[in-house]
């Protein structure tokens, strides 16, 4: 009935007809599509700083509430630096074409540091209150589970976390973007108080049986282990790279203090 | 049965039967067009009778907003894959016919996936890969082949909409349950005031977890059969 010719047109042309439709839709769609994945960034990065914003709000407030976003290299120093000036974000530091923070695809530079290659960058975003938030990323049971962890000028302190992840088993490892669990790592510590790195435990069975104390642990989710040594790997990993431009941060900020204490002391005699 | 119902519905047409009568059967809404909308609903219902989707009804069945979009989707999709093939029906060589079907109802299964994206991205966030697996939904494919290959574009439409629903329907209720007992809320909103959990009520989280939409969606088959006793099987 239908000649093989036939056949091979009629596939060719439906084939033709459904590549034009799908390219056509997706270009249409996806600046709105870009800027859903901007804002749920943006929504994250404010969350993790304190600040619960609707999707709509989500670019003002950012505008708002972040000042600057840095990348830094494993040597601990800042290498390029974006201000926010009236909403618009420009290179004051790196040169016009150095990356920014936000732009950063964090597993990218994760795999380069990985695999050896000094060059690997990392983003930090500074939010107003002196507050800095460090990007994760890493492995739950199922996929991938990222996060943004806000820290104080101590660089040690966190006085914020936001968790997702991309299909954890819901009721037990999907805890993690739940407030309950992330609420706990408010004012953990990531170095011991002879200033080694510790980073934070989630620590199955509950925080008070981490044999490095309290403030390094939280409590992990019951039933869902896996994940919550996901989020300890992730943390160790992820900010081990960050270590050398947290205790450089730090020093820089003792020295500081050091002279205006010292200044003060001048000042009273 | 149904091919048997559409064929005789045109020979009528063709018979000389009275004009009003034919004027009845061609009205968009007539009362046998009507019934492909609403047999879905009870005694043809997809996943409690014919048992089809099962695997996503247990998957996005965990809140109800998921449920609703998934269900909204999967309408979408149905009715008009169906209506597409139905349209296409008679160019179709019979060789290549699953791999026509299959081409349309991916096509449009991405158009969903990348509207969601774009209009609904917590949502999208949620379903994850399970608006993509409605290609692999047998409800789609089958009632392609059941229904649209052998039928005009306005019955396979409704046809698809129906079958589409039907499968909505049980998935809205599952996910109704399951979030009233699982998690105390209804679309996201605390339902379960807080003076039954001083007294000691507590969400149970076995229905967070997939067994239990298993157990509702058998619960719900025994309802079902209880009050329509001719589906229950000898």
């Amino acid at each position: 009935m239908f000649s093989n010719k036939y056949i091979f047109l009629y596939t060719s042309a439906l084939v033709v007809a459904v590549a034009v439709v799908l390219a056509l839709t997706a270009s249409l769609l996806q600046p709105m599509q870009e800027l859903n994945r901007k804002t749920a960034k943006m929504q994250e990065i404010l969350k993790a700083a304190g600040k619960t914003v609707t999707g709509e709000e989500a670019v003002s407030a950012y505008d708002r509430e972040i000042t600057s976003e840095w990348m830094v290299d494993m040597q601990g120093r800042i290498v390029s630096e974006y201000k926010n000036e009236k909403g618009e974000w420009k290179a004051v530091q790196g040169g016009e074409r150095a990356l920014r923070a936000f732009d950063c695809d964090l597993k990218a530079q994760l795999n380069k540091a990985a695999a050896g290659d000094a060059d690997a960058l990392f983003p930090i975003f500074v939010c107003r209150g002196n507050r800095y938030i460090v990007p994760l990323q890493g492995k739950g049971l199922w996929g991938p589970i990222w996060g943004y962890l806000a820290l104080d000028d101590d660089f040690n302190t966190v006085s914020g976390a936001t968790f997702g992840h991309k299909g954890e088993t819901p009721g037990l490892g999907a805890e993690i973007a739940e407030d309950a669990f992330q609420q706990a790592f408010k004012g953990k510590k990531l170095f011991d108080g002879q200033g080694v790195f510790t980073s934070i435990t989630v620590q199955k069975g509950g925080a008070e049986k981490y044999a490095g104390g309290v403030e390094h642990a939280v409590d992990a989710i019951s039933g869902g282990t896996m994940t919550s040594n996901g989020v300890t790997a992730m943390l160790a990993d992820c900010l081990e790279y960050y270590r050398p431009f947290f205790q450089h941060m730090n020093q820089q900020r003792e020295a500081a203090a050091d002279t205006t204490a010292a200044g003060e002391v001048v000042m009273l005699q | 049965m149904k091919e048997k119902d559409m064929n005789r519905q045109e020979g009528r047409q063709k018979s000389r039967e009275g004009v009003r009568k034919t004027a009845e059967e061609n009205r968009l809404f007539s009362a046998k067009n009507m019934k492909l909308l609403t047999r879905p609903f009870g005694a043809d219902n997809p996943v409690t009778v014919q048992v089809l989707g099962i695997c996503s009804a247990l998957a996005v069945t965990v809140k109800l907003q998921p449920a609703l979009v998934m269900a909204v989707s999967v309408v979408v999709v149905t009715g008009f894959s169906n209506l597409i093939i139905s349209l296409m029906r008679n160019t179709i060589p019979p060789r290549i016919r699953i791999i026509v079907q299959l081409t349309v109802i991916a096509t449009l299964v991405i158009l969903v996936d990348q509207v969601l994206k774009a209009v609904a991205y917590d949502v999208s966030k949620q379903l994850s890969v399970f608006v993509g697996l409605i290609i692999t939904n047998c409800i789609v494919m089958g009632r392609l082949e059941a229904f649209a290959m052998a039928n005009k574009p306005w019955p396979s439409f409704l046809d698809g909409i129906g079958n589409g629903a039907g499968y909505g329907l049980i998935l809205v209720v599952v996910a109704f349950v399951r979030e009233l007992f699982g998690s105390g809320t209804l679309l996201g909103f605390k339902v379960i005031p807080d003076g039954f959990y001083e007294a000691g009520y507590a969400d149970n989280g076995l229905f967070i977890l997939p067994p239990m939409a298993l157990i509702v969606l058998g619960v719900i088959i025994w309802i079902h059969r209880s009050f329509n006793r001719n589906l229950i099987e000898k």
